[in-house]
């Protein structure tokens, strides 16, 4: 832990990509407590994802730092403190699923029998206890999902990075990981760092919504979520619930003039 | 092919075997019909023996000379393993080599697929006066350097068609560069490798069969086809080619098997 | 993502640009045929200055100076004869010419097989496997029967050099028919079921649907014959005793090797460049039809 107590501190980060001249982020300040969870929402060309990257050490900044715990990115991502879930599964189609939920823990160099366990261990708070052998291309892709994250959470990373991982799926599986991936955030007590273009998605997994607009990528403003920590099928019921969703979805048209008319559509379509 | 490699459920030995059966039944139909037929037309139309010998004649050449065919069969088979042997590894070295460095790769990629269009084959005669034409290193020269392009072209395209999703994954665990050409740019070249092998598991015998043409030992299979088809014998001739394709399809039989074994993930089996 | 946004926007692009990039390549190439001049050159003095024989003896016969070899173009191979590089580039249009024919033949051929497969799994599984197994034939084997089998049913015009083609063309079919086939397969059952709404016949459906998605497989496999058909129509030659190809001239070069060895190595050359000028006529065909990322397939 840093003095600060942070888990995330991003000051004054700019990313400027020299092809094409954009400029995907500019002049990014946020600041992320332990046991967090952030969603990053905004329409497509906002820069949310080069913001992830920026935080993962996978993309440099052009100005600005970033710090975890009190370290450099650089040296977090050395350290192995990133678990991070993309949007498609990126599983090694090589490799069977208890094998790919062991890559990061081969590479930090545990030994077989500690492999094993951890791998059963994740295997049972995904619920895929009896897929162990099973490869990629057998599974469904809310299963290779569940294996993604189980992947990313295997040795208890201090900060878990989601890059829209239900992005690909249905909405009924996806309302599903919803609440088990909120499940599992309550028992690791992990921070996250979640990505999404979807405003019930953000609101409803959240305690904080940072809201993104494009063009240059800049903050638009932060909601705080303030539902009960308890969230289940119920939630999304809630009238503070809606309300919620309303003050995303307020923030985001208020900068609607830098959006295309399919990114508004995309946007309006997006919460039905 | 498809048979082998069924979903979730296997089937029983018996269903399987049933089903191996009536995937290459057609084949075997074929097959005796195409010989009835050959056979028939001789009869029928009374084509000449030396032209068109009959099949029935020709296998039982097979084995009335099988003392003299099938060790020159045996000889020229070690000059083409030979050379698929030193070609492959050179080819897959050469890429390795050249893969570490990504824009030498992408300025020799066309210069080595037009390379690819020389008839190497034009060359044999080179090599028989660089190695002495009556020694099998002259053959196994031909044969190596008929191997070496295709395995690196598609070894090359290998290692640079890894995932990028899955290059960034093992970043975000700090994996080093080794670390990753092991783990994911290996594996996903790998079948791109076999089907390059299989590729060069024919050529190989071709280039020996050939170059053997220009000139070799008596021992030799080419020759030995050559001589025969000079004094019109061509039911041997014919012999000798049946010796020279079985040993073709032998090599690259195994090379298919050996894909099998270590291209096991695949769920359709990457067939020719 | 971060980067597909950057290629929507709008990019400045200087019209120079497609023209540079050309530049680059060309002077890639050039340089890269000079790396290997320079390679060929650097082996050959480091060999005779060290003496080292192995793997093999290193003398102006084994590796002739390339300079000799491409003097000898603008000399007589024989007296009062033309130039070997007039007579070479005669050889090399007969040559051409079997390679071409025999392309054609394979192509359209190889393309048939393919078509009349993807209607039939029953074929497929009954044909396939012999498809296959046709190329092991070592060809320059059956080349001599071939020849005195076809060539006497040829009309008079084509004697000779028919027989050629015809072996050019067995080596051609097979890569078209193989790629042919996986890309007429290739095509997406989504777009099928669409078809089948609008109750498109199988003949719609092949030249509408299915042959348009295999473009990319053909053009590939295409690459490979042009290749083929070349090495066909050389080897084709050797048994043949046809004289006025490259496959006869390297037959006639080998056996004066050992007092002119650039002779062979000058036509082994123009060889090589007959096989580039197949690759890259079929790259260029590609390039005008199909308008789509030609390196998906391989």
């Amino acid at each position: 832990m840093s003095e600060s107590g942070n888990v995330v501190e991003i000051a004054g980060v700019t990313k400027t990509f020299p092809q094409g001249n954009v400029t995907a982020l500019e002049n990014i300040d946020l600041t992320l407590r332990p046991g967090e969870f952030v969603s990053l929402i905004g329409p497509s060309g906002c820069g949310k994802s080069t913001l992830l990257r920026v935080i993962g050490d996978l993309i440099e900044p052009t100005r600005g730092t970033v710090t975890i715990n009190g370290k450099t990115a650089r040296q977090a991502r050395a350290d192995r403190d990133y678990g991070i879930v993309f949007q498609d599964a990126v599983l090694f189609e090589w490799r069977n699923v208890a094998k790919n939920i062991a890559v990061p823990l081969e590479l930090l160099g545990w030994d077989r029998a500690k492999r094993k366990e951890r791998v059963r261990q994740m295997l049972e708070l995904v619920e895929l206890s009896g897929f162990a052998d099973h490869h990629p291309w057998q599974l469904s892709g809310g299963m290779q999902q569940r294996v993604a994250i189980a992947r990313a959470l295997a040795f208890e990373p201090a900060l878990l990075l989601m890059d829209e991982p239900f992005g690909a799926l249905d909405e009924m599986t996806r309302e599903r990981l919803n609440l088990e991936l909120l499940s599992i955030w309550a028992k690791l007590g992990s921070t996250v760092v979640f990505v999404t273009h979807s405003i019930s998605e953000a609101v409803f997994l959240s305690t904080r919504v940072v809201v993104m607009s494009p063009r240059p990528g800049r903050i638009a403003g932060i909601v705080d979520v303030d539902l009960p920590a308890q969230r289940s099928v119920e939630t999304r019921e809630d009238p503070r619930y809606f309300e919620l969703v309303t003050e995303v979805r307020e923030l985001l048209r208020s900068r609607g003039e830098h959006l295309l008319p399919e990114e508004e559509a995309a946007l309006r379509s997006s919460h039905e | 092919m498809s048979g082998i490699v069924v979903t979730g459920i296997s089937p029983g030995m018996g269903r399987r075997l049933g089903q191996q059966a009536r995937e290459w039944l057609p084949a075997l139909v074929v097959f005796a019909l195409a010989i009835a037929a050959w056979e028939g037309a001789i009869a029928a139309f009374h084509i000449q023996q030396f032209l068109l010998p009959k099949p029935s004649d020709i296998v039982k050449s097979c084995w009335e000379q099988r003392h003299t065919l099938w060790p020159a069969g045996w000889y020229t088979f070690k000059e083409a393993l030979g050379g698929f042997v030193i070609g492959s590894l050179a080819g897959m070295a050469a890429a390795t080599l050249i893969g570490r460095f990504k824009t030498l790769g992408a300025a020799l990629m066309p210069i080595a697929i037009a390379a690819n269009a020389i008839p190497i084959i034009a060359f044999a005669p080179i090599f028989n006066q660089w190695f002495d034409p009556l020694s099998p290193n002259s053959k196994m020269a031909i044969a190596a350097v008929l191997c070496f392009l295709p395995v690196m072209v598609n070894t090359l395209r290998g290692l640079q068609s890894a995932s990028p999703r899955q290059v960034e994954l093992m970043r975000s665990y700090a994996a080093s560069s080794f670390t990753i050409w092991r783990r994911v740019r290996v594996p996903t070249a790998l079948p791109y490798v076999f089907t390059a092998l299989k590729v060069a598991s024919v050529l190989a015998m071709i280039g020996a069969v050939v170059g053997e043409y220009f000139g070799g030992s008596y021992d030799a299979l080419g020759v030995l086809i050559r001589s025969k088809a000079q004094i019109l014998d061509f039911t041997t001739a014919w012999a000798g080619i049946l010796v020279a394709s079985l040993l073709g399809i032998a090599l690259y039989a195994a090379v298919v098997a050996c894909e099998r074994l270590v291209v096991r993930w695949a769920p359709e089996a990457r067939d020719s | 993502m971060s980067s597909a946004a950057a290629a929507t926007l709008p990019t400045r692009r200087t019209f120079t640009a497609p023209l540079a990039a050309g530049t680059k390549r060309a002077a890639a190439v050039v340089c890269v045929l000079a790396a290997l001049v320079g390679l060929y050159e650097l082996y050959h003095w480091v060999w005779v200055s060290t003496g080292w024989t192995h793997p093999f003896v290193v003398d102006d016969t084994t590796m002739p100076h390339i300079w000799v070899i491409l003097h000898a173009l603008w000399q007589p191979a024989q007296v009062n004869q033309p130039a070997l590089g007039t007579i070479l580039f005669h050889k090399s249009l007969f040559t051409a010419k079997e390679a071409a024919v025999g392309f054609g033949l394979g192509a359209v051929i190889g393309f048939a097989i393919g078509v009349v497969l993807v209607h039939s799994r029953l074929l497929t599984r009954g044909f396939l496997p012999y498809i296959v197994a046709s190329q092991t034939i070592p060809i320059l084997a059956i080349a001599p029967m071939v020849v005195i089998w076809v060539n006497p049913k040829l009309p008079a015009g084509v004697q000779g050099w028919g027989s050629v083609a015809v072996i050019a063309a067995y080596l051609t079919f097979f890569p078209v028919a193989i790629n042919t086939l996986r890309g007429l397969q290739s095509a997406d059952p989504r777009a099928l079921e669409l078809m089948r709404t609008y109750a498109a016949s199988r003949w719609t459906v092949l030249w509408k649907l299915r042959v348009p998605t295999s473009l990319p497989y053909v053009f590939a496999a295409l690459k490979i014959a042009a290749t083929a058909s070349v090495v066909g129509a050389i080897i084709g030659e050797l048994p043949s005793g046809l004289q006025d190809g490259l496959g006869g001239a390297i037959l006639n070069f080998n056996q004066y090797y050992s007092i002119e060895p650039q002779e062979l190595w000058a036509t082994n050359i123009v060889a090589a460049l007959l096989g580039i000028i197949f690759f890259v006529g079929v790259v260029a065909a590609e390039k005008a039809i199909v308008r789509r990322a030609p390196e998906t397939v391989e």
